[in-house]
């Protein structure tokens, strides 16, 4: 089933701009697998050469964070779910 | 609770006028205006996040309030940093800060900390301090903020902003989670633009810094809930607030000590950064280079509102992102065909970033020194220091 993936403001830029997309998967790892293989640049974003989700980037499944999930990426998703990507930002002072 | 002493406070008569509206309010009252008297604050940071906070924490009655910042305001930072104003362009930011915070707040004692916050000074700078407030603008002053405060048990106040988004939470309040748990590392240096590359609304971190502010002013009081465990997004765009849960991470390494975090954050020293660094051309090479009516591409890798404010005659437009995602790198080749390759941007660092690209695709080019604001100190007095 497709479930609905929100893009940050800074990784827009590789995905067209928008800012959700519609993804198929049956886990958290396989949807994000798909948004990479429909939007390649995002790939060094997120993930490592491993394939592990990166350290400043968090996945959300709805509002919980995928590595306090019990399966964490292998998560399955069978209902409606909302899948947030929120990268680590440090704007705010003198810049 | 936070550990506040009141025994010593006592309010005037002009204060009592001046906190009314706090006095009447029942989670307020006397004894809340008294912790707030009590409570000191110190605050990285004056720039958008700080501004805002630093004047509702001094109209609030805060009693102490520490500004750490070693910046001079510019007027590039007055489109967001409120506290400033166009009289203080060219002064020191703490000075600039506190002579609006005691404009507001004449009861309120400001201490002026005119210093880069760096792991040998952390410590002794938070000790006296009861909340610590992270306003600042980058990776390594983060980590090191968070990491003080876990070794010292202090509250860090959290709140950061990227173009229309922000973040906002409390770390380390009452046994909770810490930055290390919500981010275990920064990303490299150069994958995500700062805001002086990418733009930030001016209004996003007045909301994001009031939120911060609020939060201070409760842990102060004692009352309510605070963003402890949880991470709020707010998008100034779709004006949206969404909350997500944040918790303790059993696999974060335990805090005992400060370190580099320049180097954790990859960012290289001075000496490594020399050495690799591409060839260079002065803005006077280029001139002559025009004057004489040499054979070159300038090629600008800003994007293209900033090539809207200025440009330098004769110069092609193709961003970075561009060259980053591939079919930039094929429009520089098409336009060289032998002749010189010069890139610039505004002050030279993403002009040296598409470099490096292009020296892997086998095109070599040189990298305009300071970019086009040393142009404009050099020869177009109409190029704005944007």
């Amino acid at each position: 089933m497709a479930v609905t993936v929100l893009i940050p403001t800074p990784l827009r830029p590789y995905t067209d701009n928008l800012e959700a997309v519609e993804v198929e998967g049956e886990t958290v790892a396989a949807i994000l697998q798909n948004l990479i293989t429909r939007y390649g640049d995002l790939k060094r974003h997120l993930l490592t050469e491993g394939g592990q989700i990166r350290n400043f980037v968090n996945i959300y499944v709805n509002d919980e964070d995928v590595r306090h999930l019990e399966q964490g990426q292998h998560t399955p998703i069978t209902g409606p779910a909302v899948i947030s990507i929120v990268p680590s930002i440090a704007g705010g002072g003198h810049a | 609770m936070l550990n506040v002493d009141t025994s010593q406070v006592s309010l005037s008569r002009e204060e009592m006028e001046r906190f009314s509206r706090h006095l009447i309010l029942p989670e307020v009252g006397l004894e809340g205006q008294k912790r707030l008297k009590a409570g000191k604050v110190l605050c990285i940071g004056t720039g958008g996040l700080g501004s805002p906070l630093l004047l509702y924490l001094a109209a609030a009655g805060v009693g102490r309030i520490g500004i750490v910042d070693f910046d001079v305001v510019d007027t590039s930072n007055l489109q967001r940093q409120i506290i400033h104003s166009t009289s203080g362009v060219g002064k020191p930011k703490v000075e600039s800060a506190k002579h609006r915070l005691l404009e507001i707040n004449p009861y309120c004692q400001v201490d002026v900390y005119n210093v880069a916050l760096k792991a040998n000074n952390a410590l002794d700078l938070f000790r006296d301090y009861d909340v610590i407030v992270d306003g600042t603008d980058n990776f390594p002053t983060r980590y090191l903020v968070n990491d003080a405060c876990v070794i010292l048990g202090k509250p860090n106040v959290y709140g950061s902003i990227f173009r229309f988004e922000g973040q906002a939470t409390v770390f380390n309040y009452q046994d909770g989670p810490h930055y290390r748990d919500l981010y275990p590392e920064p990303p490299p240096p150069g994958l995500v633009p700062s805001c002086a590359e990418g733009g930030v609304l001016g209004i996003l971190p007045g909301i994001i810094g009031v939120i911060q502010a609020t939060e201070t002013v409760k842990i102060l009081l004692g009352v309510g809930t605070t963003l402890s465990g949880r991470l709020l997004l707010y998008d100034a765009l779709k004006m949206s607030f969404r909350e997500l849960k944040l918790r303790k991470n059993p696999a974060t390494p335990p805090v005992t000590e400060l370190i580099d975090y320049e180097q954790f954050c990859g960012i290289p020293t001075v000496s490594e950064t020399k050495p690799a660094a591409v060839e260079t051309i002065t803005v006077h090479d280029l001139k002559a280079r025009m004057d004489a009516g040499k054979d070159f591409v300038l090629v600008d890798v800003r994007n293209p509102n900033e090539y809207d404010i200025c440009r330098i005659p004769g110069s092609v437009l193709i961003p970075l992102p561009d060259i980053e995602q591939g079919p930039g790198i094929e429009k520089v080749r098409a336009l060289l065909n032998g002749a010189e390759l010069i890139v610039h941007c505004k002050s030279g660092m993403r002009s040296a970033r598409a470099l490096g690209i292009l020296a892997q695709a086998g095109i070599v080019g040189k990298n305009l020194e300071g970019g086009i604001l040393a142009w404009g100190d050099a020869y177009d007095p109409s190029v704005p220091k944007y």
